[in-house]
């Protein structure tokens, strides 16, 4: 008798390279993935954004000096001086800067018009002071009063909170729908695995019957719908590349990076890094999803066999 | 070691449907390991019924089944499995997977005990060739004749030398040549250690290989062999 292979590649004892079809099943986890990976952009955008909001105006204190040109408590000194004084001396501060007179009025001409250098009402001087780390701010406050009675202090504090509530409401809503994804993912996975089930109801119960453990008829619906659910997962995050790649495009003005790359590698810098840790992990995740369904629905299923 | 202790079986458990009637009734006899029985009948006396609970594929609804030393309701889920690979059954319907090759099924008795895949090629064809298909390892099942396909089963059968043969009607598709052949098989089976059970309609077979049999009527064994016999 001549050599014949007894056990070809993918030796396929159920059957269930027709019955667990390589169409259907990775084309709706394709479409899951790419949501997923719509959902990641959405959850590490929203994480990237508040740390910028919060580096930026958390990092920033506003102060207003009335009559900065007044001698201020400390004498020889106008109020403006002694304030940006008080600030530089004081720990925590990286930098002071007074706004000059035209940067003031660039400030003011969206409400008071072209005219608002040659307004009589007096303005007052702001300093914009930069951070190092965390501030407290009411000492301050009290000592700058001192030395400048009027004198206003904001951090910025208000904003801040209603950006960090912004961020995280779109890192909720990005968790939420990311959980949705995987859980209609499965449900897919669930039915077509069931639907594999009745088609080769009958393969089964013979090898069911011959001594197969429920292990061994789980784990080959398990590796074929871990496989099929691994290739809709490249190929969803594949997909979703060059839409995230858009929109990072367009949100590269928020992050101050440059609108319009030049180079390719450029604009894959655009995306965030950790977008790019976790795109490579959704086909692994949607491989774990399709194996930890398959197994779990087939032998559910197969509790009903003696 | 097979043992019936007022055993009883009715179909149709599941919570739609209501009981239906007894199809097996206090069915209580022993067969020794290393037997040879003949399952006479009538048909719809209960033959298959009695195989399936022989071969683990139902569990019976009353009394106590012992099979190959294991009390089958006492029995875990998860022990049955290798309960059934040491037990060969020739099905009246085949029961082939129609998308392997007659290699491939004969095979697959083998695979699920583990066997190394060097040793299984050589047996297989060793037990293909002794059936008489050794040109038809590659074919399928639909690619088979309604003989060629019950060798392919007898085949797949004995190929792990089960210590519990069971058979439903396995001449009905083969010719007087290929019975006898096949009877050769069960008692080199036989006289090996396993217990070996056949049921059939054929008379002039029974005839021609005399040996106890069990006989069943209406769901009860009319002929329970004597306890001292067995």
């Amino acid at each position: 008798m001549a050599a014949i292979s007894l056990r070809p590649a993918g030796f396929d004892d159920l059957g269930l390279r027709r019955a667990l079809s390589d169409r259907m099943l990775p084309l709706l986890v394709a479409a899951m993935a790419f949501l997923a990976a719509m959902a990641l952009a959405g959850w590490i955008g929203a994480a990237s954004l508040a740390s910028q909001w919060r580096d930026g105006a958390g990092a920033a204190l506003t102060v207003q000096v009335p009559r900065p040109h007044a001698p201020a408590s400390q004498p020889g000194t106008s109020r403006l001086v002694s304030v940006m004084a008080l600030l530089s001396g004081t720990p925590g501060v990286a930098s002071v800067r007074a706004l000059p007179e035209d940067e003031l009025a660039d400030l003011l001409r969206p409400w008071l018009g072209s005219g608002a250098e040659r307004l009589s009402v007096p303005l007052p001087a702001v300093v914009a002071v930069r951070l190092t780390g965390r501030l407290d701010i009411p000492p301050l406050a009290q000592r700058l009063q001192a030395i400048s009675p009027g004198t206003l202090l904001e951090d910025h504090g208000v904003w801040l909170r209603r950006l960090s509530a912004l961020a995280w409401s779109l890192q909720a809503c990005s968790g939420l729908a990311l959980v949705l994804v995987a859980t209609v993912a499965a449900a897919v996975i669930a039915v077509a695995t069931r639907a594999g089930l009745s088609a080769r109801r009958e393969a089964i119960e013979i090898v069911h019957g011959l001594g197969a453990t429920d292990g061994y008829i789980a784990g080959r619906f398990a590796r074929r719908a871990t496989m099929l659910a691994a290739v809709g997962g490249l190929v969803g995050a594949i997909l979703a590349m060059p839409v995230l790649l858009a929109l990072a495009q367009l949100a590269a003005p928020f992050s101050g990076a440059p609108a319009e790359p030049d180079t390719v590698a450029e604009m894959f810098g655009l995306l965030p890094p950790g977008l790019w840790l976790v795109l490579p992990g959704l086909p692994m995740t949607a491989a774990g999803i399709g194996f930890v369904t398959a197994h779990g629905t087939v032998r559910r299923w197969l509790r009903r066999l003696p | 070691m097979i043992r019936f202790e007022a055993v009883g079986l009715h179909y149709g458990r599941s919570r739609a449907a209501e009981p239906g009637a007894e199809v097996l009734r206090d069915l209580s006899f022993s067969i020794p390991q290393g037997e040879f029985r003949w399952l006479l009948g009538p048909s719809g006396a209960g033959k298959t019924s009695l195989l399936r609970l022989m071969y683990l594929a139902i569990r019976p609804t009353r009394g106590r089944l012992t099979v190959l030393g294991t009390e089958i309701q006492a029995a875990r889920r998860r022990d049955l499995p290798p309960l059934r690979r040491r037990i060969g059954v020739v099905f009246q319907d085949f029961r082939l997977l129609p998308h392997l090759s007659a290699m491939d099924n004969v095979a697959l008795p083998l695979r699920l005990a583990g066997r190394p895949e060097g040793q299984i090629q050589a047996d297989v064809k060793e037990m293909l060739r002794w059936v008489g298909l050794s040109k038809k390892v590659t074919a399928r099942p639909t690619e088979l004749s309604g003989g060629e396909q019950q060798r392919v089963a007898i085949a797949r059968a004995v190929i792990t030398r089960p210590q519990l043969l069971l058979a439903d009607e396995p001449t009905g598709n083969l010719d007087d040549e290929q019975a006898e052949r096949l009877m050769q098989l069960f008692h080199e089976m036989n006289r090996l250690g396993s217990t070996v059970i056949v049921a059939t309609h054929n008379d002039a077979l029974v005839a021609r290989h005399p040996a106890k049999s069990i006989r069943l009527s209406a769901g009860r064994v009319v002929n329970p062999p004597a306890p001292g016999r067995d």
